[in-house]
């Protein structure tokens, strides 16, 4: 009784208030990520599923279509777009990303469609960063233009490799000459607003190919560069290739210092590492992908997008991991069925929360700030959860965690080894936060 | 059934090398004399444990009595089933104690096999009535001629008694039943003498105690009699008795010649002990003959998973033995795994079957480590005396094909794989006994293994100095394998005092960070973060290094084949 009468107040007050309404003084604490500076905005992505082809490494959710679906897709994303936005009750869109599959695939028209959705719905700025991926073929190029006219602000190319017999043997559609025309043609309409995919530890890579590579990338790349490496995944060719002894994979030795070998390279270049496979120069970062490792919310719209946001829409006062229908022929039915396609929605109670935040906000040079902290964790600073632990001092002496007055980071060297180092800072932590968070939300 | 002159009652059982047919003959002759509806699902009825029918295999001896009439008269058989793997001969000798004959089934394509000459030894040796059966005769390549040969020439039996069958089909099976009748004798008992049973096998039942299976060599036993065990000379008062047609049928009395169960108010397995005298208290009556208890030959160290888990495998140790006296059970401790124990078994198989049996019927979750001997050391350097490993005693030629030879062994070399390499080797032809020779003196030293040069403690070990190269080499390896990499190198070393003897290393890593972390995928990268994160709570650590339990468990466990 008392939580629905709540609910429905929490539809009419800005959810802070909701603790002197009535009912336990309990302090919250989860709520946290229903304080208003978080739930009134969001960043979108949207996830265009087709591909003309599967690349050997790639392990997303993407489908080669038989028919052209288009238009019917297109529809169900402004549907869900629209269903979701609602939930959310986020008045404002900070950023839009359009990904895939094959987004540069789809005509023009359907991102600007997509686009108007928002629009009418809630504030999309001027501004705000709206990003394309795009797959450097021919036709892709030639689209281009077309894209930024239906109000596309950014590109992100997957280069991924400018040899061309590596991108053959990784099922990729187009050669780097090709490639290279398509950052061209990018910068051209974008400039300062393009950014280049590259992966290394590909088969058969050296270091010292890498090094050439990467400084015939430097010539022709834009602002922003995203370096991966290239790793196996169960299900893939690449991985049967491996795995029946076809193709070897660089050493872990090899491909170690490949990335220490990239990250100083960009660094002479004037590229300032931001998060672990991030790098930018004068300052333009992916404001949408910062977004996700700040924790903050984000709208997942198309087959088999993710989503953390607080559907206040329905009078939830938590934040939720949702993930959409996979197939895009279910989800398909699904949207045009109930509206939205949502497979999964999973509450993350207050110490779940925390984790995310840690361990997104950890993949950032800049690591996490006290007062960032303070918005997830009001009660309980950084230096609280993790000053006192025996394994945070050590870590500290080695030189690989930083905790200063500005926040909690890896150092350089730790930034390499962060998977080594999260295990102990989430015993931490649930060490710290767990006791409190048996007071569970309403 | 007090009618039942012991002329007519046969008690008889199937033996074989393992997988000759014993179990499925076993069925037809129940099918045939009605004991049990003649249908598809009558695949061994008579293994009723989980893992006997998983495994195929027999591993507790059971009983059935049958009514077959035959040339106008009713006779009743008493007929036991048993196991087929050398682990379980001791179930086989028990068996035969009852009996007056035995059907010996040979394979018509694999012929005699060590098994059936085991068995055949052993019903010899009790003077029984053998049957020869030969199975499988529907199969392609069965040559029943050519093993009626084998029979007549390794068992000295006409082949003319040979008895050609096909279980699975039921041909000739009603042969089998009259020769049961014709040639196996009637027991010698007279229902007028005193009362007197020997129990052949017994079970540990929680709501009425233990059940013994009994085969009555002499007057009769009822309901509410007063009933004596020759071994513990404790009196009991007899609660139910039956026959078992396989499954348990209750009678008023039970007649001299009979094969039954018996239920009296005991309390625990070892006061029906195998090869125990039953008599009437009135009337006392000279014990018959008992058994030697059967000797562990395969040991092992059994730990719970976990500590808190300890007083749950225990009464789950103590309700299986309940049932399998021939499992030796001692308390026992380690460093590293806590409080447990080192059993004994009648070999390896045995020890898997008492495992399986462990996870599936008490749920209990086990680490087997090779087991611990004991040792007591002398300080003193100058009393060890150097000795080879195992010294030849003895040797002698029992007959042209048998062999015994006689060795001196250290317990260590025989404690673990000895007896099953034994018997793979000679294909199960071999057996195997010892007694304790008493310790001897021995060139033992300790070995440490070390962690980036801190010892842990939990592994270290007293090996023989021969030993001590391999034992320290096999550690190392084994650490190396279970204990994960962190962000500086491990060196493991096995060391005797401060010499090196062995040494592996465990690689820093340079690079461990996912290299895509956008939206969708934190979940996935969270399950394995916090899987991690619960795998080091979990951790010791030895100096700077975190050593997973698998790890001391890898090290301490047996070597899988």
């Amino acid at each position: 009784m008392m939580r629905r009468t709540l609910n429905a107040v929490s539809r009419v007050l800005p959810p802070r208030l909701r603790h002197f309404s009535g009912g336990e003084v309990t302090e919250d604490v989860s709520e946290c990520a229903a304080s208003p500076q978080i739930t009134e905005r969001a960043s979108l992505y949207v996830h265009w599923p087709y591909c003309l082809r599967r690349c050997s490494y790639c392990n997303f959710n993407k489908y080669i279509s038989k028919e052209n679906n288009d238009h019917i897709m297109t529809k169900c994303l402004q549907m869900e777009t629209e269903t979701l936005l609602r939930l959310s009750q986020v008045s404002c869109i900070t950023s839009v990303f359009f990904g895939g599959g094959t987004p540069n695939l789809a005509h023009p028209s359907i991102f600007a469609a997509i686009l108007e959705t928002v629009s009418r719905q809630v504030n999309l700025s001027d501004e705000a960063e709206v990003t394309l991926e795009v797959n450097p073929t021919p036709a892709g190029k030639s689209r281009l233009e077309d894209y930024c006219r239906a109000g596309v602000n950014r590109f992100s190319i997957g280069v991924q490799s400018l040899q061309d017999e590596d991108l053959k043997s990784l099922g990729r559609d187009h050669d780097s000459h090709e490639a290279l025309q398509t950052i061209e043609e990018a910068r051209r309409l974008c400039p300062g607003r393009v950014s280049v995919d590259v992966m290394f530890g590909r088969p058969k890579q050296t270091v010292e190919s890498w090094e050439i590579e990467l400084s015939e990338l430097l010539r022709v790349c834009d602002d922003h560069v995203s370096l991966y490496q290239l790793t196996l995944e169960r299900g893939t060719q690449l991985f049967k290739q491996v795995e029946c002894g076809a193709v070897t994979m660089p050493s872990e030795d090899v491909t170690a210092e490949m990335y220490q070998r990239a990250r100083k390279t960009l660094h002479q270049h004037g590229f300032q590492q931001y998060e672990v496979s991030n790098f930018a120069r004068h300052n333009s970062v992916s404001h949408h992908n910062i977004s996700y490792w700040k924790g903050n919310q984000y709208i997942g719209v198309g087959p088999g997008a993710h989503g953390r946001f607080v559907p206040l829409g329905e009078g939830g006062v938590v934040r939720e991991a949702r993930t959409q229908t996979l197939e895009p022929d279910v989800w398909i039915r699904e949207v045009r069925h109930w509206g939205h396609g949502t497979r999964r929605r999973l509450q993350l109670g207050h110490l779940e929360l925390l984790e995310e935040v840690l361990v997104m906000g950890m993949r950032m040079t800049e690591g996490i700030n006290h007062k960032h902290w303070e918005m997830f964790s009001p009660q309980t600073g950084l230096d609280e959860v993790f000053g006192e632990s025996i394994v945070v001092q050590e870590l500290l002496q080695s030189g690989q965690l930083i905790l200063d007055d500005r926040g909690l980071r890896c150092s350089w060297e730790g930034l390499a080894l962060l998977d080594s180092i999260l295990p102990a800072l989430l015993v931490e932590l649930e060490r710290q936060i767990s006791p409190k968070a048996s007071q569970g939300p309403l | 059934m007090s009618k039942f002159p012991v002329d007519r009652i046969r008690n008889f059982c199937i033996i074989a090398h393992i997988d000759h047919g014993k179990s499925t003959l076993a069925d037809r002759l129940l099918e045939m004399t009605g004991a049990i509806a003649k249908t598809e699902k009558n695949k061994q009825v008579l293994d009723k444990l989980q893992v006997e029918r998983e495994r195929g295999i027999t591993v507790k001896a059971q009983t059935a009595s049958l009514f077959y009439n035959h040339e106008g008269q009713r006779y009743l058989l008493n007929l036991i089933d048993t196991p087929g793997h050398v682990d379980f001969s001791y179930e086989v000798s028990r068996s035969i104690s009852a009996c007056q004959g035995v059907l010996l089934i040979v394979d018509a394509n694999q012929g005699i096999q060590a098994q059936t000459v085991a068995n055949f030894y052993l019903a010899f040796e009790a003077q029984l009535t053998i049957i020869p059966v030969i199975n499988k005769i529907d199969l392609k390549n069965a040559d029943p001629e050519r093993v009626e040969s084998q029979i007549e020439k390794v068992f000295d039996i006409p082949r003319e008694e040979c008895i050609r069958i096909s279980a699975k089909l039921g041909t000739n099976v009603d042969k089998v039943l009259q020769a049961v009748v014709n040639r196996i004798p009637p027991p010698i008992a007279s229902t007028e003498d005193p009362f007197k049973a020997l129990v052949f096998d017994s079970n540990f039942d929680h709501y009425r105690g233990v059940v013994a299976n009994i085969a009555v060599f002499g007057g009769r036993v009822k309901k509410g009699d007063k009933i004596v065990s020759a071994h513990l000379g404790k009196a009991y008062e007899v609660n139910e008795l039956g026959l078992l047609r396989p499954d348990e049928h209750p009678t008023q009395k039970l007649f001299a010649g009979q094969v039954g169960y018996i239920i009296a108010g005991m309390k625990d397995v070892k006061e029906a002990q195998i090869g125990d005298t039953l008599y009437l208290h009135e009337q006392p009556v000279e014990a018959l003959p008992g058994f030697k208890p059967a000797k562990a030959m395969v040991f092992a160290g059994m730990y719970p998973m976990d500590q808190s888990e300890y007083t749950g495998l225990r009464s789950a140790i103590e309700r299986l033995t309940l049932n399998d006296s021939s499992v030796a059970v001692q308390r026992d401790s380690s460093l590293a795994l806590g409080a447990g124990w080192r059993l004994g078994f009648l070999g390896l198989l045995h020890m898997e079957v008492f495992n399986q049996r462990l996870e599936q019927e008490y749920n209990a979750s086990v680490i087997v480590t090779a087991p611990t001997v004991p040792y007591k050391a002398v300080l003193s350097s100058a009393k060890l005396i150097k000795n080879r490993r195992a010294v030849q005693k003895n040797m002698v030629y029992i007959d042209d094909q048998r062999v015994m030879m006689k060795y001196l062994f250290p317990l260590n070399e025989i404690v673990v794989d000895f007896y099953d390499l034994l018997k793979s080797l000679s294909s199960g032809y071999a057996s195997f006994d010892y007694e304790n020779a008493g310790y001897q003196a021995a060139d033992l030293i300790k070995m440490d293994i070390l962690l980036n040069g801190r010892p842990v403690e939990e592994l270290t070990t007293v090996v023989h100095r021969e030993r001590a190269y391999s034992t320290g080499k096999a550690m190392c390896e084994r650490l190396k394998d279970s204990i994960p990499r962190q962000m500086f190198e491990i060196a493991i070393q096995a060391a005797i005092g401060s010499k090196v003897i062995a040494r592996e290393t465990i690689k820093a890593y340079r690079k461990n960070v996912l290299a895509k972390c956008y939206g969708g995928d934190i979940t996935r990268k969270m399950k394995l973060l916090k899987k991690q994160a619960e795998g080091k709570k979990k951790m010791r650590r030895i100096g700077n290094v975190e050593v997973p339990k698998d790890a001391f468990i890898s090290v301490l466990k047996r070597k899988e084949k």
